[in-house]
């Protein structure tokens, strides 16, 4: 019963620990090149050019040329340019109505934008897997009043892997004025954006999920998506005036290396994530026979492990592994902290009562394969605590 | 040395509660429930309270969880509260959290989790010096909560710990100012936690309006038979209100009798508004069942004064004739010697048509 010192973190998809590497190459933009970009003397210049050198690594990651990145506060702030940057664009020039569109299982950093601006969302099949259908009807319907579609390219709950180049060949067809945007806060770490990503207009990138710090991001606004938003930030005319504001120049440093890091491990740490992935699932289907995994049978990301233990609460099951050092998650939490079951799983046809029964595992490339053990291990015990 | 789960509410009581849990020597980590997301996120267990209880908490280096119960409390306590108000009853929704929510629901998940105790700021004291707990009054009379945990049975209450019923409030206040905690001199909560807007009649009709249908009445002169006036909303009555019942002012009467079927509310004067007897539903012991024929004090009301009676078969029969209790409240029954140990309660049932 007692707190264990083990610390298990499979929490990857909440945020990751930055890393060595990038600590370093952040470290001179503190207190020494600290100069404010925007300005004309040798501190800005200096710093101007760690700037200009990290925008072009990132670029080269995310497949784009660097003046379609632009740096925001996260992946949130990105999301919300994205949504509403289009919207306002549309509106201005003239359109009686801006509509956008996105999946039922966005993370609220598009949902909310989208609903507060009356916007319509598409459901998914059991799998996850946006029902194409659906977004066909809504292009009928909306025809030109379609400012932007937005669909996740790896579900940060589920790790359901969406197609995005299919979706953005329909919305080309059928609703050419749209601009097409894609939440890769989560794929970043999994994916070569580059390729998956390159038919999408706006792509939101984070730097926390893969080992870069917290309150950087990006928006990928490719040239016809540039011009198609309107700033949310207005100030200064940094981002091309896309997005005013000083730039945090230790972060976006940090954030390139973060993303070569990533781009250069990116196979190995599929391998590792499959591995682990499987060695996972195998251990919670023999400490319980009757869990459930979220979202089987569409492509996916390893690393994202959603399972359902029947007649559990995922609230009281998370206390239990958290005092036996397991870190893992479930739903989002609202604003008094309290955990909110996850409308993504509700989405996907589970009951109120099934969805209170998952939790999500999210490994790192860095998860061991005893880390993987001992967390099984917990989970049984756990297990056992909750129906003694 | 227990482990033990403060229910930290972030109010001042529960913070000293936890703090002389800890003084104690117990294990102890705190727990805010949220049970209401609509729109009055006000009064108890708000995302401020939440926050005040983490503050709290970290001042006393206890863990802090918050548990999400609003699906059970939508259930069990607001639902009841609103179909209640639906029959013509006035429902007692803090006496309803206190028996699902925190008694029980919580409680359990507390056992599951391998804590030996829950503990409270409730006003109240656990005599366990007979062996069997007993649950009684507060050492502050003016603060005493012993009404509001009436409801609860053995097993709950053995499992249950009450830090502060031996303390008054401005004692309370003073350990809390001493140590620190940042709810040393936050106002206590008074309304129903989740409606918003205060504790009056406004404030309830404007949560109800939405939820269930509300019907114009009749005001009925119970002597005469005759229609005195109209009511806008039958289900906002309550028995023993004496205003805002469409009447002109004069001779105090007051509503005896609210017939939400029947669209009418019958007003009484002076003696009609008095009860011989009270008819329990619901009735709850907090140790062996006390047997019909017992001499008892009841209390109708949270700080209402105990009045003698006697157990029968269907409640309690009163020594001298008492004021109506409304359908829906809870009647806590206390030892007739010192009306000061809860023996149980039981929720007013709506009397029998002619019944005095």
């Amino acid at each position: 019963m007692n707190g264990s010192n083990r610390r298990i973190y499979l929490d990857h998809a909440a945020s990751t620990p930055v890393r060595p590497e990038v600590r370093e190459a952040m470290e001179p933009y503190w207190s020494e090149e600290f100069g404010n970009p925007s300005g004309a003397h040798r501190a800005a210049r200096a710093a101007r050019r760690a700037v200009d050198e990290a925008r072009e690594a990132l670029a080269a990651v995310l497949g784009c040329e660097p003046a379609d990145v632009v740096f925001t506060s996260g992946g949130t702030e990105s999301d919300n340019l994205a949504v509403t940057g289009s919207a306002l664009h549309a509106l201005g020039r003239g359109a009686a109505t801006a509509v956008v569109c996105c999946s039922a299982i966005e993370h609220p950093a598009v949902l909310e934008p989208v609903r507060f601006l009356g916007g319509a969302e598409l459901p998914v099949h059991p799998d996850g897997l946006v029902d194409l259908e659906a977004l066909e009807a809504v292009l009928a319907n909306e025809g030109d009043g379609v400012a932007l579609v937005s669909v996740m390219l790896a579900n940060n709950e589920i790790g359901v892997v969406e197609p995005v180049a299919a979706i953005a060949a329909l919305v080309r067809e059928r609703a050419p004025q749209a601009l097409v945007h894609t939440d890769a806060v989560q794929a970043l770490r999994w994916i070569d954006l580059a390729a998956a990503a390159a038919a999408a207009d706006l792509v939101s990138v984070t730097a926390h999920k893969i080992g870069g710090p917290k309150g950087i991001g990006a928006l990928v606004a490719r040239p016809r998506a540039r011009e198609g938003l309107t700033p949310i930030l207005r100030g200064g005319p940094q981002e091309r005036e896309l997005r005013a504001g000083t730039l945090n120049v230790a972060g976006i440093v940090g954030f390139a290396r973060a993303a070569e890091l990533a781009a250069a491990e990116r196979s190995a740490a599929c391998a590792v994530a499959a591995a682990r992935a499987a060695q996972l699932r195998a251990g919670l289907q023999a400490v319980e026979p009757k869990v459930t995994f979220a979202a089987e049978g569409a492509p996916r990301l390893d690393a994202i492990v959603n399972a359902g233990f029947p007649g559990i609460s995922s609230e009281e099951l998370l206390f239990v592994l958290d005092e036996l050092g397991v870190a893992a998650s479930a739903g989002s939490a609202c604003a008094s902290g309290a955990l909110e079951p996850s409308p993504v799983l509700s989405a996907l046809g589970l009951t109120a009562a099934e969805a209170r029964s998952h939790v999500r595992f999210s490994l790192g490339p860095e998860t061991t394969e005893d880390e993987v053990a001992a967390a099984v291990d917990a989970l049984g015990e756990a297990l056992g605590r909750l129906r003694a | 040395m227990a482990r033990v789960l403060v229910a930290l509410s972030g109010g001042v009581d529960s913070s000293v509660a936890a703090a002389l849990a800890c003084e104690a020597g117990h294990e102890v980590v705190g727990a805010t429930m949220k049970l209401w997301g609509g729109e009055s996120d006000s009064g108890c267990c708000s995302v401020g309270d939440v926050e005040d209880a983490r503050r709290v908490a970290h001042r006393l280096g206890i863990d802090h969880h918050v548990f999400n119960f609003t699906e059970e409390f939508a259930h069990h306590v607001v639902g009841p509260y609103v179909a209640a108000h639906g029959r013509g009853e006035t429902p007692n929704p803090c006496i309803e959290c206190n028996r699902h929510i925190k008694f029980d629901r919580l409680l359990e998940r507390a056992l599951r989790l391998g804590f030996d105790l829950v503990v409270t700021g409730h006003h109240a004291r656990l005599d366990r010096s007979g062996g069997v707990p007993r649950l009684r009054r507060g050492r502050d009379a003016r603060k005493d909560q012993s009404y509001v945990l009436s409801c609860l049975g053995p097993a709950a209450l053995a499992r249950l710990e009450l830090p502060v019923g031996e303390m008054t409030k401005e004692e309370v206040r003073a350990l809390a100012a001493r140590l620190g905690l940042a709810t040393a001199a936050k106002p206590d909560s008074q309304e129903v936690c989740f409606v918003a807007g205060g504790a009056g009649p406004a404030a309830r009709r404007a949560f109800l309006e939405g939820r269930i249908e509300l019907h114009p009445g009749d005001v009925v002169d119970g002597a005469t038979g005759e229609v005195v006036g109209r009511v806008p909303a039958v289900e906002l009555v309550t028995v023993g209100q004496r205003r805002g019942l469409g009447v002109a002012a004069g001779e105090r009467c007051f509503a005896v009798e609210v017939d939400v079927a029947g669209r009418r509310v019958t007003l009484g004067r002076g003696p009609a508004l008095l009860a011989h007897e009270i008819r329990l539903g619901r009735r709850t012991w907090t140790a062996e069942p006390v047997p019909a024929g017992t001499a008892v004090a009841i209390q109708a009301s949270a700080h209402g004064r105990a009045v003698e009676a006697v157990t029968t078969e269907e409640g309690v029969q009163l020594r001298a004739p008492f004021r109506r209790v409304a359908p829906g409240q809870t009647v806590a029954l206390y030892d007739a010697g010192t009306a000061s140990v809860v023996l149980g309660s039981g929720v007013a049932l709506p009397s029998q048509r002619g019944a005095a």
